[in-house]
């Protein structure tokens, strides 16, 4: 209750002109909302964001550099770790820019079974999306609830090839080793447990007026802006255009199944988060189809340990859950690479926050922040 | 001092209250051990594993009286989840320092512990985070499984419940300065 007291001062009117004053917040590197180590520093005037300058290098590990003193075969525990949401699409890129690199014919079995793991665990990276946007918003039970899911494709994986996040499950010319035998029918019971879960999101989510006020409208990325700032994966179909690496330049089998490419109109928070969802689908559409035409087979070509790729360089890129994951290696015809090059989608999807941010809320940034997926180890490398 | 280790066993056994006799060292750790606030602070891989997935339904921080904190200063236990890199290292301290007497840290997978699969050829990456802040507990792994890192928490509670308060004098603080 306010109390009337003689030394309050006059009450503000409309006509005196107010002068406002610009001041800095400091958000992370420490900040449960930012997903790892990074820093946004954000100009403010009241309560609206005039500039934002994200600071990164808290996270740098330098692994291109290590890359250079790496075998080609030993540096795939170092693609687990560039992205360890995803880690199976990290080592999917290495192997493709490898093989383009010295021309290594894949068998098939060893093919489907990159793409039932690579696109599992899309599905498990876009939970954790889907686990700490919700949390970010406000909302617990959705964490609670993508977590139950993801515990059972980390289920898949372990009895695979035993580990629970840092796979290293593929090699140069294959996989490491073939799935158990109860993979193929424990994966089949899993794709038709997802599909009612991901209604069940939905219903939480999608159509929830305080989550459509939290991200309908907000944080507008328009379509010439997101290809200018070379955004990609599911903000940049958010925004609009149908791109994607699996179906537009096909690596791997991608070509063999039917999938389609979700795209939003708007290019708002809420888009990208629907992208993301109506992704799990396909993915799980995909990986039934992988299951159903697994061929017989080797899995792996015959690499040998002391693998030297002939002189050159190779460019591979592939559509990770994030966006494009691009490997670019120069050979000199040794056993290590001479330079990689990692084209990481976060690190680039990141240039495009202060565009995307300027003029909303402090409390939009979060929205904002957590709809591009940005994990730091994919920015800082 | 038969009855004295069973205070907890007791306290829970009376009830509406009513007078006890027990030594200060069993209440003290016993609540301190059994109430481990955990600041959300995961850097890289060992986060997900660490902070997310043993936070979530199946293996449940919870049970063991570990909630999650956003602000170092409401956490009483840090686990260092990730590489520490030397851009990082000094923010840690800061975090460390933040945090409110007693305070315990759990180094979690090889980066933390001397700088994992970083430690040759890198030029960033900070070789342990025991060369910043002290470190109770150790939990191996890349990244340790979330049974491992609830097997460090146990570990740590055995730790706390050891504790005197007559020691607390004699204890040197360590804050050693970064590199």
């Amino acid at each position: 209750m306010m109390v009337d007291s003689p030394d309050r001062p006059e009450p503000l009117t409309g006509d005196r002109n107010l002068e406002t004053e610009e001041f800095v917040v400091n958000m992370g590197p420490q900040h449960p909302s930012t997903h790892g180590v990074c820093r946004l520093i954000l100009t403010m005037d009241g309560e609206v964001i005039k500039k934002v300058v994200p600071d990164i290098g808290f996270l740098h590990r330098s692994i291109e550099k290590i890359a250079e003193n790496r075998t080609y075969h030993q540096f795939m525990i170092y693609t687990d770790r560039i992205d360890y949401v995803s880690s199976m699409n990290a080592n999917h890129a290495w192997c493709v820019a490898v093989e383009k690199l010295a021309g290594i014919e894949v068998p098939e079995r060893a093919e489907y079974l990159r793409v039932i793991m690579a696109e599992l665990n899309r599905i498990a990276s876009h939970l954790v999306f889907l686990a700490s946007f919700a949390i970010d918003l406000g909302a617990v039970t959705p964490f609670l609830y993508a977590f139950r899911e993801r515990e059972r494709i980390v289920d898949l994986f372990e009895m695979t090839c035993g580990q629970r996040l840092t796979y290293n499950y593929m090699r140069i010319g294959g996989v490491s080793k073939d799935v158990p035998k109860d993979f193929v029918s424990e994966t089949k019971k899993f794709c038709s447990y997802l599909y009612p879960r991901v209604d069940e999101y939905e219903a939480i989510l999608t159509e929830n007026p305080i989550f459509l006020g939290r991200t309908k409208g907000i944080g507008l990325l328009d379509l010439p802006t997101a290809i200018n700032y070379s955004v990609s994966g599911p903000p940049l179909r958010g925004s609009g255009l149908k791109w994607d690496i699996r179906k537009d330049e096909p690596y791997s089998a991608y070509e063999k199944f039917d999938f389609d490419i979700p795209t939003g109109e708007n290019g708002d928070t809420w888009d990208r988060y629907k992208v993301r969802i109506e992704e799990m689908r396909q993915s799980a559409r995909i990986v039934e189809q992988a299951l159903e035409g697994l061929p017989e087979g080797g899995i792996k070509a015959k690499v040998p340990a002391r693998f030297r790729p002939p002189q050159g360089e190779a460019f591979a890129r592939i559509e990770a859950p994030r966006g494009e994951m691009a490997y670019f290696i120069v050979s000199d015809g040794s056993t290590k690479p001479y330079r990689v090059k990692i084209r990481t989608a976060s690190f680039c999807n990141l240039q495009a926050l202060p565009v995307m941010a300027r003029g909303w809320k402090i409390a939009d940034i979060v929205a904002i922040f957590g709809s591009l997926d940005i994990i730091l180890p994919e920015v800082d490398r | 001092m038969g009855v004295v280790q069973k205070v907890p066993v007791y306290l829970e056994k009376i009830p509406g209250g009513g007078l006890i006799t027990t030594s200060l060292d069993a209440v003290l750790n016993w609540s301190r051990a059994s109430s481990l606030w955990y600041l959300l602070f995961g850097t890289a891989c060992c986060a997900i594993e660490g902070l997310m997935c043993t936070g979530a339904s199946r293996y449940d921080y919870d049970r063991f009286g570990m909630i999650f904190r956003a602000s170092p200063r409401q956490a009483d236990l840090m686990i260092v989840a990730g590489t520490i890199t030397n851009k990082m290292a000094k923010r840690v301290k800061i975090l460390y320092e933040q945090m409110s007497e007693p305070k315990y840290v759990i180094a979690m997978g090889g980066c933390a512990i001397r700088g994992g699969p970083f430690y040759y050829d890198c030029y960033s990456v900070l070789r342990g985070v025991d060369l910043v802040i002290p470190v109770d507990v150790y939990v191996p792994g890349c990244p340790p499984r979330p049974e491992s890192i609830l097997e460090g928490c146990l570990k740590l509670q055995q730790k706390i419940k050891k504790q005197k308060v007559s020691d607390w004098s004699k204890t040197e603080k360590f804050i050693p300065e970064p590199k």
